[in-house]
């Protein structure tokens, strides 16, 4: 059994990561799971949340949105629809969009509104603040 | 018999053309460039996507699980055409073949029962003039083409066919087979067919799923349609800068090629004139030398 695992996130525009990995944490759709080598085969798709990934002691963390992993053979391959590193994230447009959400649930703002929708906006835009939040 | 005055100007007139058709040569290339490389970088995800979706459909195949309306081969007369071209012409024959593939395509098709989606001003320009319904044009949008405009486009046509409103949706487009060729294909994007669900691979494996095949199904096959909309824009897109770059060096030959003739004609109509004016010269001073003879 290798003792690494061998980590891939593809978004549809770009490969964003492949390198190999200690230990890693996904935001499946029906929660986070911990992957570490010897996992066994594994499908699922992906909720809005932080991966992270641990290369010896170093963290890394990406926020992610949408699609799917999957585990086997101590491969990881993980396709997002969104993938970004700390450093890559518009933090303001996240505040707006933060912002924009919030306003859209409170129900004081226009109209109808999709509540789904403006769930899924505010879950991704919480998520890149953390993650940008992790930038040095 | 032009002047050397005409010539002149011709052979400035073509120059000046040759600049623009150089620039427009030189720009194609770098967009060219840029386009590949995003095709290139794409290839990831789709690939594993197809791979994926190969494995799901095998591992799964028997059971009920892998029953999905995008799947679901319906026996209807409805077609949906979606025809991608460029915005802009000067491409050689790029936007005249896709259109020329489509329409025959369309004219298969029972004309009263086909729905286009243009892609492209050159798409729309050429069908709005024609007896087809349109139902949805999208345009000038390439300079800033995105996931998102794939993503817009195959989501409209998936609605209508989950809608029920089409039975069939085609994609034609220019396929890039390399800087100098493209050709124009013919997909069938909806319902998906078999064997784009890639090759079975070797000893289905045996996955945990959550929450279930179904699910992942569910999310996992209008990617698959968008992730396949975003290939054929994004080879399109290279294959109008290949065409665009292939016809404007050819057209700057052919010009240099003018201003070569332009110039021996010119350099002609210089010495024929200048031995004219000798001739007349010499005459008259042959005249004058007469008269004082006599």
């Amino acid at each position: 059994m290798a003792d690494r695992l061998t980590l891939e996130i593809a978004t549809p525009i770009r490969l964003v990561v492949a390198e190999a990995a200690d230990e890693i944490v996904i935001p499946g759709s029906q929660g986070y799971f911990g992957v570490l080598p010897g996992h066994a085969p594994f499908l699922t798709t992906l909720g809005v949340g932080e991966f992270m990934y641990r290369v010896g002691h170093d963290e890394h963390y990406l926020a992610v949105s949408g699609g799917f992993a999957e585990v086997r053979n101590d491969k990881v391959i993980v396709l997002a629809d969104t993938a970004e590193h700390p450093e890559e994230i518009d933090r303001a447009r996240a505040e707006r969009a933060r912002e924009r959400a919030e306003r859209r649930l409170s129900g004081r703002g226009d109209e109808e509104i999709d509540y789904a929708r403006a769930l899924a906006a505010l879950a991704r835009a919480l998520t890149r603040i953390m993650t940008a939040g992790r930038s040095r | 018999m032009p002047t050397l005055r005409d010539i002149q100007r011709r052979i400035r007139s073509v120059q000046s053309t040759q600049k623009i058709t150089r620039a427009m040569k030189l720009v194609a290339a770098a967009k060219l460039r840029r386009a590949q490389e995003r095709i290139l970088a794409a290839r990831p995800y789709a690939g594993k996507m197809s791979e994926l979706l190969g494995n799901l459909v095998s591992a799964a195949s028997g059971s009920d699980e892998t029953q999905h309306p995008l799947l679901e081969q319906r026996e209807g007369p409805r077609r949906q055409i979606v025809i991608i071209t460029a915005d802009k012409g000067l491409a050689g024959a790029f936007n005249a073949n896709v259109i020329r593939r489509a329409l025959e395509f369309v004219r298969q098709s029972n004309t009263a029962e086909v729905t286009l989606v243009v892609v492209g001003r050159k798409a729309r320009d050429f069908y709005r003039r024609r007896p087809w319904t349109i139902k949805r044009d999208m345009i000038g949008f390439w300079d800033r083409l995105a996931y998102t405009h794939a993503a817009e486009l195959a989501d409209y046509f998936m609605q209508q066919y989950l809608d029920g409103e089409v039975d069939e949706v085609h994609l034609v487009y220019n396929e890039f087979r390399s800087v100098a060729v493209q050709r124009p294909v013919r997909e069938q994007l909806l319902p998906i067919p078999r064997k784009a669900e890639g090759e079975v691979d070797t000893g289905a494996v045996d996955y945990l799923y959550e929450p279930n095949p179904k699910a992942i199904l569910d999310e996992l096959l209008p990617r698959h349609v968008r992730t396949q909309v975003f290939r054929a824009l994004m080879e399109s897109l290279a294959g109008e800068y290949g065409a665009r770059m292939t016809a404007m060096e050819a057209a700057t030959k052919n010009a240099k090629e003018m201003i070569d003739v332009l110039t021996i004609q010119y350099n002609k109509a210089r010495q024929e004139k200048i031995t004219k004016e000798l001739l007349d010269i010499v005459g008259g001073a042959e005249a004058l030398k007469q008269g004082a003879e006599a």
